[in-house]
C-alpha cells in the first residue's frame, strides 16, 4: 500500500517534470546571456494552444509540436528586439509578454474551437521487456517519447554551454558583455539568439501539456507553469543538472499534492493547490545566496561604451 | 526656453503616440487572426462606451480600481519594485473587507465604510508586505514572489467564499455559487448617478491620487521612497535604510491595490465573489505606466484604459470576438511603452530625431 502510494508518486512526478524541464532550460539559456525572460508563461500558453489546434485540425501531433516551436520563436523574436535592441525592462517586458500570450490563446481557442474539446495526442508507450520489470519499469519505461528526449536535453545543453565556442559566448555575454564586446563578440546578436532559441523550448514545452500530457486545452492551462520553471532556474544555479533536480522535487510535490486527493485524505482542495506555489517561494527564499552566483549581467541591457 | 519645452513635449507625445499606434496595429494583425474585422472592432471600442450614459459611467466604474491599483504599482515602481501581485492584493483585500463588514453589518456607514478601507488596506498591505520583506532581507526576486502569491491568494480567496465564508442560502438552496452573503446596506458605496453602478468609489479614488502625489513629491518619507528606487547605492549615502523603504512601498502598493478590492465589494458586487477582480491586477500596471507612473497621470489613465475595458466588452457583444482580446492588447501596449523609454533615456538618439525633425538645431545642448 505505501509501496503503492510512493511507486506511484514518482511515476506520474516524472512526465509532470518534463515541461518545466523543457521551459527551465530554455530559460536557462535566456538567462545564462544576461536576459530575464519572464514571457515564457504566456509562450507556453501560446504553444499549448497552437499544438493543440494543429493536433485537433490536422491530427498530427509531431506537426503540432513544429507549429507550437515556430510561434515560441516568433514571440521569442518579439521579446528579444523588446529587450536587446530597444533595451527596455525586461521584467515588466516579459509581463506584457505573458499578458498577450494569454489573451491572445484565450481569445483564440474561443474563435476557433469554442469548448472543452479532447484530442488524440502523443500517448505514453510501455518499453517492450523493460516496462515489464517490476517498479523500475513503471518508474522509468513507461512513459512517453517526449519524456525521454527532453531529459536528454540536459546532458545536452550541459555539452551546448560549457563545451562548445557557442556556449562560451553565451557566457561571456552574460558574464561580462563588455568584455565580451571587446573580444568581437556579437553581444546583441547572441542573446538573440538565446532569446529565440529559450522560447522555442517554452513553446514546445507549452504544446507538451496539451499534446502528451491533458489532451486538452483550456484557458490559462498553464496555471504558472512558466514563472516556476523560471524560478527553478535559480534553485538550480543555472545549470542544467541543477534545474533538473528542481523540476523533479518541484514534479514529484505536485504529484504527491494529487495523490492527496486521489486517496480522498481529507484535506480542503484549494489548500492542497497551494502547495506548488507555496514550495516555490520556500525555494526562492532558500536559495537567496545562490544568487551571487547567478550571470553578473543579469537583467542589464547591453549599451555599447557604458561602463557599467 | 519656453519653445523647448515646447519642442520637448511635442517630441514626448509624438513618441507615446507612434508606440501606442504600433500596439494598436500588432493589435489588429491579431484581430485578423481572430477573424475579426479590425477597423470595426476598434471603432466599437473606442467609440460605443462614449456614446451613452451606460457607457460613460460604466468607464468610471471601471476606472476606479484601476486607479488604486495603478496608484500602488507606480509607489513600487517609484521605489524600484515590480509588484506583479496587484491580482492577489485585490483579492486578500476584498475578503478582508468583506469579512468586516458581515461582522458589523449594524455599524453606521460613516463608521462601517472607513473601517472596511483600512482592513482591506491592511489584507493587501500584508500580502504585498511578504514579498517586500523577503525582497529586503532574503532578496528573493520580487516578480516571481508576487505572482506566486497571486495564485496562492486565489485558492485562499476560493476556500474561502466556497467554504466558511459562503452565503447560507448558497448552502440552504443547494446552489452553492462560491460567494458570501450580501452584505448590510451600510456597507455600500453611494451610487453618485441613479440607474447606473456609477458609485463614490472614483471620488475616493481620486483624493487618494492625490494623496499619493503629496505623499511622493512633498514628504521626505515620498522623497527617500523615490530617492531608493532612483538610485538605491546613493540613498544609501544620504542615510536612507533602503530595505526598509522597499518594504514600506511593497505595504502601500500592497494596501492600494487591497483597496481597489474593497472598492469592488462595496461599490459594485456588494459581496465577495469570484470574479471580483477581472483582470485589475494586471490593468493596472498598464495604467501605472501609461500614466508616467505619475498619480496625476494615473488618473487619466485609468479613464484610458476603464474606456478600452468598457469598449471590450461592448466589442465582445456587437463585433462577436471575446473580450479577453483585451488582454493581449494590453500586453502590446506593454511591451510598446517600455520599448519607447530608450528614445527618452537615450540622449544621442533623442537628439538625431529631435533634429530630424527640426524640434532642435544641430549643436543645442540637451540638459534635460
Amino acid at each position: 500500500m505505501i509501496l503503492d502510494f510512493i511507486i506511484g508518486i514518482i511515476s506520474a512526478g516524472i512526465p509532470l517534470a518534463a515541461p518545466l524541464l523543457l521551459a527551465g532550460l530554455g530559460e536557462m539559456f535566456n538567462q545564462r546571456a544576461g536576459v530575464f525572460n519572464l514571457g515564457v508563461e504566456g509562450i507556453m500558453l501560446m504553444g499549448a494552444f497552437v499544438g493543440f489546434l494543429v493536433v485537433l485540425t490536422v491530427g498530427s501531433p509531431v506537426l503540432g509540436l513544429l507549429a507550437a516551436i515556430l510561434v515560441g520563436a516568433i514571440m521569442g523574436l518579439l521579446m528579444a528586439v523588446v529587450t536587446v535592441k530597444f533595451k527596455a525592462q525586461q521584467g515588466i517586458s516579459g509581463i506584457g509578454l505573458f499578458m498577450l500570450g494569454w489573451g491572445l490563446s484565450g481569445t483564440l481557442f474561443r474563435v476557433y474551437v469554442g469548448g472543452i474539446t479532447s484530442i488524440e495526442g502523443i500517448k505514453s508507450f510501455s518499453f517492450p521487456l523493460l516496462g515489464k520489470i517490476p517498479i523500475i519499469g513503471e518508474i522509468f519505461f513507461q512513459n512517453n517519447i517526449l519524456v525521454y528526449l527532453t531529459f536528454m536535453l540536459v546532458p545536452i545543453s550541459w555539452y551546448v554551454l560549457n563545451k562548445t565556442a557557442w556556449g562560451l559566448k553565451v557566457r561571456a555575454v552574460g558574464t561580462n558583455p563588455q568584455a565580451a564586446d571587446t573580444l568581437g563578440i556579437k553581444v546583441e546578436r547572441i542573446r538573440f539568439q538565446c532569446i529565440i532559441l529559450g522560447s522555442m523550448m517554452a513553446g514546445l514545452a507549452g504544446a507538451y501539456l496539451t499534446i502528451a500530457q491533458t489532451h486538452i486545452f483550456a484557458d490559462n492551462i498553464t496555471a504558472g507553469r512558466g514563472f516556476i520553471a523560471v524560478a527553478l532556474v535559480y534553485f538550480g544555479r543555472w545549470k542544467p543538472v541543477g534545474i533538473m533536480w528542481g523540476t523533479l522535487l518541484f514534479s514529484l510535490a505536485h504529484a504527491m499534492q494529487r495523490s492527496i486527493q486521489v486517496y480522498g485524505i481529507n484535506f480542503p482542495y484549494e489548500i492542497a493547490v497551494i502547495i506548488p506555489y507555496l514550495l516555490v517561494i520556500v525555494v526562492l527564499a532558500l536559495s537567496y545566496k545562490s544568487q551571487l552566483l547567478g550571470p553578473v549581467a543579469l537583467g542589464k541591457p547591453f549599451i555599447r561604451g557604458s561602463r557599467e | 526656453m519656453k519653445k523647448k519645452l515646447y519642442n520637448e513635449t511635442i517630441y514626448r507625445v509624438l513618441i507615446i503616440a507612434i508606440a501606442i499606434f504600433s500596439a494598436l496595429f500588432v493589435g489588429a494583425i491579431l484581430l485578423l487572426i481572430a477573424k475579426t474585422n479590425p477597423l470595426k472592432a476598434y471603432y466599437v471600442m473606442f467609440t460605443e462606451p462614449l456614446s451613452g450614459k451606460f457607457g460613460l459611467t460604466e468607464i468610471l466604474v471601471r476606472a476606479a480600481p484601476l486607479m488604486l491599483v495603478g496608484l500602488g504599482i507606480a509607489i513600487a515602481f517609484r521605489s524600484g519594485i515590480i509588484n506583479i501581485g496587484g491580482e492577489g492584493q485585490i483579492l486578500i483585500g476584498a475578503i478582508f473587507g468583506t469579512f468586516i463588514a458581515l461582522s458589523f453589518p449594524d455599524l453606521p456607514t460613516y463608521i462601517l465604510l472607513p473601517f472596511i478601507f483600512i482592513a482591506s488596506f491592511i489584507g493587501g498591505a500584508i500580502w504585498g508586505g511578504i514579498a517586500g520583506w523577503m525582497k529586503a532581507y532574503l532578496s528573493v526576486n520580487e516578480i516571481l514572489s508576487t505572482i506566486m502569491l497571486n495564485y496562492i491568494a486565489f485558492q485562499v480567496y476560493m476556500f474561502l467564499i466556497r467554504g466558511p465564508m459562503i452565503d447560507p442560502k448558497e448552502l440552504s438552496y443547494g446552489t452553492g455559487v462560491p460567494q458570501t452573503a450580501l452584505l448590510s446596506k451600510n456597507a455600500w458605496l453611494a451610487r453618485i448617478i441613479p440607474a447606473s453602478r456609477l458609485h463614490a468609489g472614483i471620488i475616493v479614488a481620486v483624493i487618494l491620487a492625490i494623496l499619493v502625489y503629496i505623499f511622493l513629491w512633498k514628504t521626505t518619507i515620498g522623497y527617500k521612497l523615490r530617492a531608493a528606487g532612483a538610485e538605491a547605492k546613493a540613498a544609501k549615502y544620504i542615510g536612507v535604510n533602503v530595505k526598509n523603504y522597499l518594504v514600506l512601498a511593497m505595504l502601500l502598493s500592497g494596501g492600494f491595490a487591497g483597496m481597489a478590492g474593497a472598492i469592488e465589494v462595496c461599490g459594485v458586487h456588494h459581496r465577495a465573489l469570484e470574479s471580483i477582480s477581472a483582470g485589475y491586477g494586471f490593468s493596472g500596471i498598464v495604467v501605472a505606466l501609461f500614466g508616467g507612473l505619475h498619480p496625476l497621470g494615473i488618473i487619466p489613465a485609468s479613464a484610458v484604459f476603464g474606456l478600452l475595458i468598457v469598449g471590450a466588452d461592448m466589442m465582445q457583444r456587437s463585433v462577436t470576438v471575446p473580450a479577453s482580446i483585451i488582454l493581449a492588447i494590453q500586453g502590446l501596449i506593454i511591451l510598446a511603452i517600455v520599448s519607447s523609454q530608450i528614445f527618452f533615456s537615450n540622449i544621442a538618439i533623442k537628439e538625431k530625431i529631435m533634429i530630424k525633425l527640426k524640434l532642435m538645431k544641430p549643436g543645442d545642448k540637451d540638459d534635460s
